[in-house]
């Protein structure tokens, strides 16, 4: 199979630190492979910033295997890229046309603010998890793991909210900034299994209360964090996430 | 858990949006209803009798005062919330992703907009004259006297202007619901995927039907399909 190489401009937001003022630069990237990831390509433009003797550009990555979550970029106006069901590691540069302009952003919500460049603080996420989305129990030997049977529909659907990786892309793509598609894959999870009942509902209350000190916004139903998240995770579970808020509410004491 | 904290944290004012937006839902079919007997062809005894009954009756006069306020609550915590959603992010996007969602579904404050300055022209219309200022009145025989809200229609619906506005705002009214209502029974928490399709489907028969049938009304009028 035959590569080819493309050149591209890059156009990248800059911004010093979190009270920077930040602003696009545009970079000509030349020779780049379309057998290349897209963080390769980074990498290369990086490489000669570098050489340059210039300030390498700042992005979030870490397994590049598409399943931690960390990598991030808002990429020609959507988060993670062009692909459906992709991570902008798992992003190649065959999604591209030679002498296209690349326009790339960080996540924009004030939740999450600008460390440097296009890496963005989503420690709101961690708070939001330790509020609630954990269970308690007791330590000792491990218990046998299907000795608690579960209805086959529950696991499955536990195990598809349970596959959200915390990139954040459901608040960048979300016009309210809201973190309720990340929120509701983390509370549906725990809800859906035997394991998660003894903290339900404190869970569900804790976790929107520290979602809502953390300043995101409150959901509209629009569907494009579903459309843009990199692991599917249904729309569905929001309207599980307010079934289990608005019961638990109601019966707290 | 307090109920204040309940409606006010950011699933409880969604939730507040729902419950009124689906109590909004019941009044439309009402009002659809009752506005369909101009089509009784009888030169509007059948319609004043029921807005007769509407006006005087306790029980529609009692969930009138209901209908003002979910209204206005569905007004104002609709324009809170568009506010504070917006101040959510203080840097906007360079290239805004738009392919994700569909528009109306992004638009409900615009929409809601134009159906609030329908609202306003359609009391002064209607409303406004027959509780306050005064409607010609109409013999029916035995001294049932009513109000002739029929001949009030007939004459409001010769302004082509009006007849325009009135059909602007329907088709507001049915992108307005054909997001809202699904929205609304997703946010007070119906997740089951059969009754989510159902809603679905329903709520898409319902945005066009009503608010066609709506449209219908100032259209028969100007185009003297009733008498």
């Amino acid at each position: 199979m035959s590569q080819n190489t493309m050149n591209l401009k890059v156009k990248v937001w800059r911004q010093k630190n979190a009270n920077a003022q930040g602003a696009f630069v545009t970079y000509d990237v030349a020779g780049i492979s379309d057998e290349m990831s897209f963080l390769e390509m980074m990498d290369i433009l990086n490489e000669r910033l570098i050489t340059e003797g210039g300030d390498p550009v700042a992005f979030d990555h870490d397994c590049r295997e598409g399943i931690c979550g960390m990598c991030s970029m808002y990429i020609n106006g959507k988060p993670h890229g062009p692909w459906q069901a992709n991570t902008t590691c798992q992003l190649h540069m065959r999604a591209f046309k030679d002498g296209e302009t690349i326009v790339i952003e960080p996540w924009r919500a004030n939740s999450f603010p600008i460390v440097k460049d296009l890496t963005v603080d989503r420690s709101a996420f961690d708070r939001i998890i330790q509020a609630g989305g954990y269970i308690s129990l007791n330590t000792g030997n491990a218990v046998d793991g299907n000795s608690i049977p579960i209805e086959k529909q529950n696991a499955d659907d536990a195990f598809a909210a349970a596959m959200c990786i915390g990139c954040g892309a459901c608040v960048a793509a979300c016009k309210n900034s809201s973190a309720m598609l990340f929120l509701s894959a983390k509370v549906s999870h725990l809800a859906l299994l035997p394991q998660g009942a003894p903290e339900r509902k404190s869970r569900v209350l804790n976790m929107v209360a520290q979602m809502d000190k953390e300043g995101f916004g409150s959901c509209t139903n629009t569907g494009a964090c579903e459309a843009t998240c990199p692991k599917e995770i249904s729309i569905a579970n929001i309207a599980r996430l307010n079934s289990e808020y608005l019961g638990a509410s109601l019966s707290a004491q | 858990m307090t109920f204040k904290q309940m409606f006010t944290s950011s699933v409880g004012k969604k939730l507040v949006m729902a419950f009124t937006g689906i109590f909004l839902v019941l009044f439309l079919v009402v009002h659809a209803g009752l506005n369909a007997c101009i089509w009784a062809m009888d030169g509007g005894v059948m319609f004043n009798k029921a807005a007769h009954f509407m006006g005087s009756f306790i029980v529609p006069r009692i969930l009138e005062i209901g209908l003002f306020l979910g209204i206005f609550l569905h007004i104002i915590q609709g324009y809170m919330l568009t506010l504070e959603n917006r101040s959510k992010r203080k840097v906007g996007y360079e290239v805004n992703y738009s392919k994700g969602s569909k528009w109306y579904s992004r638009s409900m404050a615009i929409l809601g907009t134009i159906l609030l300055m329908f609202f306003v022209i359609h009391w002064k219309h209607f409303w406004v004259p027959s509780r306050i200022t005064g409607v010609e009145e109409m013999d029916l025989g035995n001294g049932f006297i009513v109000h002739n809200l029929y001949g009030v229609m007939q004459d409001t619906f010769q302004n082509v202007w009006v007849v325009i506005f009135y059909v602007i705002a329907c088709i507001s009214l049915g992108y307005h619901l054909a997001h809202g209502f699904q929205s609304a029974f997703k946010t007070i928490g119906v997740h089951n995927k059969r009754y989510h399709a159902m809603i679905n489907t329903i709520g898409f028969g319902f945005a066009i039907i009503i608010p066609l049938a709506f449209a219908l009304m100032p259209i028969s009028f100007y185009l003297h399909w009733v008498n």
